[in-house]
């Protein structure tokens, strides 16, 4: 056999890789779950925190900018572990799903309410004066006027920050998580063989790249003429 | 709670391992940083051939790298290229990983800040006899990373706790040597620690970051 | 005279900045009163202060009865009866013209769509532009997207109209359509205080002008007083200052 035979053979071994497609089906499955979740409630907490803080109570303030100080400062797997393996010492274990999730979607809330905030604060004050001035109400105009502005300023950063941490759903791996890279893995051990990994990379390449392509055209989609 | 989470006798006992993984984090950050670096600077230079058959391949391979997790990438690695009869170790399998992931990260925004500098400034270098070469590196460049100068901050900022991707093989970094440690001490006190340590370490970068980017909602109620 | 408008005593510190120092200023019904000064005099910052986007320091602002300053007032349902036109527009771009213009009357004035769209229909009939009710701000020229920012306050019904500044952020050939459609408010018997440099449309339309520096009102008087045999000589120094152009 040539060398580039043994190649194949190794790395995309068509017995293996039948054999083992299933199992990365269902990772796929999983990931995507996990995708999901995250960025659903990532992005809704990180849109709740900014608009409480454009009430600009100052105790709430404090806790808001601790809150994503702390979250943009951890590593997303030194959440994912703390919360995995520490938590259970206070009689609480969250599963690995769980520890993921909700790692994630506190690393996307404090990432989000930044990006959220500039979007509002970058809302020209003519527009809150012009909304106030008619007798809309400080939420009316944050909902109606500014809002909608801020969250076209916010697209581009917004995608490109959502997609890098929804690629953290390999990270479930370490705690167990039967995602794509947990599958591909216990699939190599199992059967001496590389391909399940090969496979679990185009697994992911299939899932994210396409929303790379499309998050680029919404960047697109979104550069309003003012 | 504080027995449990923060147990002084465990974070005694534990401290030297902790310290050792605080150190191996930030020689690797010393290193791979640069190495990012490096390759996005090559990568934002070749984009600036706009020939095509430079352009498209060099905005897949960006765009790949920016779709694929760098674990996927770390694991790929490790785990895969021993089968390729080449065994490196977990050092130099998150170097390369992260040179490919990261350079395509900093290439992105070495790109973003070279097409910020007008191309008049170009044109002026190379009217006074500037070579290509000559005028991105001493009149395109400056500028360009002053503009930019905040996502790469941030940019840095993230490879750092990536390095935490170092323990998964078996890099004996901070978060390794933590979870080494409460295996031992069957505590989650070394972890609250390496936490600690890490917020410590990457707060401030954060703070400068948010200072940069910040304003308040001044006169807009 | 029944004031419509009664600002009393207003001071304003920006910081360590003293703008306004002790203004007392009367509006009658259907008065228009033009406000004029050099860049500085606080005259921006005490038409901001009637409609409360600016705090003043101390003093007390009355309009149409309702003590503007008083924290028991109901603020947004007082300053319907205010419009304020702006010299950079303000605009909503993400609305339509008629968008722009029905917004407050949907959501302050409680209006049903229906009903709102009806009267923008007619306030944007009223400035001219009836046709671009579904063109964009970044469709209309400057003098355009002014008028429909002034159908936008008009259609709340206001007593009194605010105007800062309002043609300043023209080009010069568009300034004619939107003092047009002020002089139409004013035959119609809107109260108007304008703050402006159209020292044209003062003389012409203002039933007063009050001169402004330095946080202070120097003198004001009917236009043909001002403009002719000004009393005080800073007066005299700055409508020397503008004739010459």
């Amino acid at each position: 056999m040539s060398t580039w035979d043994r190649f194949v053979e190794t790395f995309f071994n068509g017995k293996v890789m039948l054999k083992y497609l299933p199992d990365i089906l269902s990772g796929m499955v999983v990931t995507i779950e996990l995708a999901v979740l995250i960025v659903l409630s990532g992005l809704f907490a990180g849109l709740v925190l900014a608009l409480l803080r454009s009430l600009a109570i100052r105790p709430l303030n404090w806790l808001i900018v601790f809150l994503v100080d702390l979250f943009r400062s951890l590593p997303p797997l030194v959440i994912i572990v703390l919360i995995y393996f520490g938590l259970p010492a206070a009689d609480i274990s969250p599963s690995g799903f769980v520890s993921t999730w909700l790692s994630l979607a506190l690393v996307l809330m404090a990432f989000s309410e930044e990006i959220f905030w500039a979007g509002i604060t970058s809302v020209p004050r003519g527009q809150w004066e012009a909304a106030r001035s008619t007798g809309l109400s400080f939420g009316q105009t944050l909902m109606s006027v500014v809002l909608p502005q801020a969250l076209r300023l916010t697209i581009p950063p917004l995608t490109n920050r959502t997609i890098a941490i929804t690629k953290g759903t390999a990270l479930g791996t370490v705690v167990a998580v039967t995602e794509i890279l947990g599958q591909a893995s216990s699939a190599v051990s199992n059967s001496y063989n590389p391909s399940p990994l090969m496979m679990g990379a185009a697994a992911y390449i299939v899932l994210f790249l396409p929303v790379v392509v499309a998050a680029r055209w919404i960047e697109s989609k979104f550069a309003w003429k003012r | 709670m504080i027995e449990t989470f923060l147990n002084p006798e465990i974070i005694a006992a534990a401290w030297p391992i902790v310290l050792a993984g605080l150190l191996n984090t930030i020689l690797l950050s010393l290193i791979v940083v640069p190495l990012g670096l490096f390759g996005g600077l090559i990568l934002a230079v070749l984009a600036t051939v706009h020939h095509p058959l430079v352009r498209w391949p060099l905005m897949a391979w960006v765009d790949f790298f920016r779709a694929f997790p760098p674990l996927v990438l770390l694991v790929l690695l490790f785990a895969g290229l021993p089968f390729a009869g080449l065994e490196l170790s977990g050092f130099a399998c998150v170097a390369i990983a992260f040179f490919l992931n990261t350079g395509a990260y900093y290439g992105e925004i070495f790109r973003a800040g070279i097409e910020s500098v007008p191309t008049g400034q170009v044109e002026a270098g190379r009217s006074t006899g500037l070579s290509r070469l000559q005028a991105m590196t001493y009149i395109v460049l400056p500028q360009a990373v002053r503009n930019v100068l905040p996502d790469l901050l941030s940019n840095t900022l993230e490879v750092v706790k990536l390095t935490s991707l170092g323990s998964v093989v078996a890099v004996p970094e901070l978060l390794f040597q933590a979870r080494q440690a409460q295996s031992l001490t069957y505590s989650p006190t070394p972890i609250v620690v390496a936490a600690i340590i890490y917020f410590l370490l990457l707060w401030p970068l954060v703070r400068l970051l948010s200072r940069l980017e910040n304003r308040a909602l001044v006169g807009r109620r | 005279m029944n004031a419509i408008v009664e600002a009393r005593g207003i001071h304003k510190h920006f910081g360590h900045l003293h703008v306004l120092k002790g203004v007392d200023l009367a509006v009658a019904e259907r008065e228009l009163v033009f406000v004029i000064g050099p860049s500085g005099s606080g005259k921006s910052t005490l038409l901001r202060c009637l409609n409360r986007l600016e705090e003043p320091s101390s003093g007390t602002v009355v309009v149409d009865g309702i003590d503007m300053l008083d924290p028991k007032t109901d603020i947004n349902h007082a300053r319907q009866r205010i419009g304020m036109v702006f010299q950079s527009f303000n605009l909503y771009p993400h609305m339509t013209a008629l968008g722009n213009v029905t917004l407050a009357l949907r959501k302050v004035a409680g209006k049903s769509r229906a009903e709102a769209e009806a009267l923008g229909h007619a306030a944007l009939a009223r400035v001219g532009l009836a046709d671009r009710a579904g063109h964009t701000p970044g469709q209309l020229s400057g003098g355009q997207q002014q008028r429909v920012a002034i159908a936008r306050a008009i259609a709340l019904e206001p007593r009194v109209m605010l105007f800062d500044e309002p043609t300043s952020a023209l080009d010069p050939e568009l300034v004619g359509s939107v003092l047009e459609v002020m002089r139409g408010l004013r035959e119609s018997g809107m109260t108007m205080i304008v703050v402006s440099h159209e020292m044209g449309f003062a003389r012409n339309a203002a039933d007063r002008v009050v001169f402004m520096d330095q946080g202070l009102i120097v003198e004001q008087g009917p236009p043909s007083a001002i403009f002719e045999a000004p009393a005080q000589e800073r007066t005299r120094a700055f409508i020397g200052q503008i004739q010459r152009h």
